[in-house]
């Protein structure tokens, strides 16, 4: 079995974002690139997945820029065989990211695609999801536990009131909560193999696929900015505050 | 052209969560629809026909969505889309499970955890862990949105219920199954509709000392909530998690003990009306956004927080 990881780069989620002064969006010039957290997730579960013997390929996928080389060779470096880079310099919409993976789909039939419930970026949380309308697959979304079951899946769900436990047939999409695994680090001697490994570099058209947007930012604005307020000596002084001042308790 | 809503409930109620997002709604200008679905639920359905604002009620009656499936729950929505021009849900994890799989069979993009509506095309989102906000305008001639519920206040209830129509689904895709629910039980009230919350971070060390959290939210009638961090590090459930990745909560009271301030703690909480931060390091973020802040020992001040309440 094949297993398709589709992953994003996105800046380093310990980087503080600075909202360009002409509000156009944020800044990503020189500020430091990392995966989505939620896809290196994705890529330790395939990559436990092979170990256990239940896969034999991992393919990593990303769409975007050129840069989006260099992620593709992190998750070959934590372990996936080979990857597949869609090359596209302007804002993708996850409809569009989605419209791609399916045709990926088409060509390399993987009997599962595992892929981060969210990008930190958009904050969309929703390529997953739509990846497994356009392939009519079933969807365990915000996985934190997955068993694969002959020819099902069952998947243990992070959901608003605890968890919830669901069963696929596969071939399935499955998203990545927190939970699901910690991510490996990349040894040297693998970072040094991964340099071997093949990266296809493909465009939308070698997929027909139209990636027109749908939607329009017309701004991006910082967010209102909360004051800091005063610090209390005790526990009494904060009881006192929080009853006569705030009166919220 | 109409808006179709879709209505969550549990334990024969309606969701608050599902309360506040509809009132989005009335700001899109169009004839309202809210849709339920399960059997045996006749006094849900009877107080969901009762929210202001929706002028029909669809109820889904069919044993196989009891328990929700996104695969199912999409079907039963796009089998009826043509008539509308909306698609709502809360931004709960069911609204963001089901929602983008509908748009992607509507062929439009979706628009996430909306903040505000500009206007009929335009609206307002937070990116980057609420770093930035945007403002969005979609070209697709149908819209599906997921509606943050802290954004926006519960619809008012009407005395008479409105119209139900009962549709039984066709078709229903059969690819997935449910098997079983874990809640998490608690006598708390849910960290989604509390007034106060009180969370613990990396500070507490581990799972059992969140049992002097326990203790004073008893005293104040409030939900327990975690930082990423103490669900990282195992000493509490996800479903405690306030953040970026968790729930978004806008008490009225929030406070936070042992939490440094990540900013996707902060995307989760910084909305609240009042924030109380305890922590022993002075220089931790969360002072910086904090109305009232305790430079102290939490071991030594939550007994004390406890016995002065």
């Amino acid at each position: 079995m094949k297993i398709l990881v589709p992953i994003k780069r996105v800046i380093d989620p310990y980087v503080s974002i600075r909202v360009k002064s002409d509000n156009t969006g944020v800044e990503t010039d020189n500020v430091k690139m990392s995966m989505n957290p939620f896809c290196e997730i994705a890529i330790e579960e395939a990559i436990r997945l092979k170990e256990a013997g239940k896969a034999e390929e991992i393919i990593a996928v990303s769409v975007g820029n050129q840069s989006c080389q260099e992620t593709i060779r992190t998750a070959l470096a934590m372990g996936a065989d080979r990857g597949i880079h869609v090359l596209i310099d302007q804002t993708v919409e996850p409809l569009s990211i989605a419209k791609i993976l399916s045709k990926i789909i088409d060509q390399e039939k993987p009997g599962l695609v595992i892929s981060g419930k969210q990008a930190i970026d958009g904050d969309n949380n929703q390529t997953g999801q739509m990846l497994a309308a356009l392939t009519d697959m079933p969807q365990g979304t915000f996985a934190s536990k997955i068993e694969i079951d002959g020819d099902k899946i069952q998947v243990t769900r992070e959901i608003d009131g605890g968890l919830q436990t669901i069963k696929l047939n596969m071939p399935a999409i499955i998203t990545t909560d927190l939970r699901l695994n910690e991510p490996r680090y990349a040894s040297l001697p693998n970072i040094m193999k991964a340099k071997k490994k093949p990266i296809d570099q493909k465009t939308p058209d070698d997929y027909g696929v139209d990636i027109t947007p749908r939607l329009k930012t017309l701004k991006v604005i910082e967010p209102p900015k909360r004051q800091a307020g005063i610090k209390v000596e005790n526990i009494s002084e904060l009881v006192e505050k929080l009853k006569n001042e705030a009166g919220v308790i | 052209m109409t808006t179709l809503f879709y209505i969550e409930h549990t334990n024969g109620k309606v969701s608050d969560q599902s309360l506040k997002a509809i009132s989005a709604t009335k700001d899109l200008g169009e004839e309202v629809h809210g849709m339920i679905a399960g059997t045996s639920i006749e006094s849900v359905v009877e107080e969901a026909s009762k929210i202001a604002g929706v002028s029909k009620i669809i109820h889904i009656e069919n044993d196989e969505y009891n328990n929700i499936l996104a695969e199912k729950l999409t079907s039963a929505i796009v089998n009826i889309s043509d008539s509308y021009n909306y698609f709502c849900a809360a931004a709960t994890t069911t609204g963001k499970n089901v929602m983008p799989r509908v748009a992607a069979k509507l062929d439009v993009s979706q628009i996430s955890e909306i903040i505000g509506v500009e206007s009929s095309d335009t609206f307002i989102r937070t990116i980057y862990a609420g770093n930035a906000i945007a403002t969005v305008q979609s070209s697709d001639a149908k819209k599906v949105l997921t509606i943050r519920p802290t954004a926006y206040k519960a619809a008012e209830t009407n005395d008479t219920g409105c119209e139900v129509e009962k549709i039984n689904p066709e078709n229903i895709p059969n690819i997935s199954e449910y098997i079983n629910e874990e809640l998490t039980k608690s006598d708390r009230p849910e960290l989604t509709s509390a007034k106060i919350i009180i969370s613990g971070g990396r500070g507490m060390q581990n799972g059992e000392n969140f049992e002097l959290l326990d203790k004073v939210a008893a005293k104040l009638g409030a939900a327990v909530g975690a930082s990423r961090a103490a669900v990282d590090a195992g000493f509490v459930p996800n479903d405690y998690q306030v953040g970026q990745t968790g729930k978004v909560v806008a008490p009225e009271l929030y406070i936070a003990v042992g939490i440094s301030g990540a900013i996707q703690h902060l995307a989760g909480m910084k909305d609240s009306k009042v924030i109380v931060a305890i922590n022993k390091d002075e220089e931790a973020p969360i002072f910086d956004i904090a109305d009232y802040g305790l430079v102290a020992d939490l071991f030594q001040v939550l007994p004390e927080l406890e016995g002065a309440i």
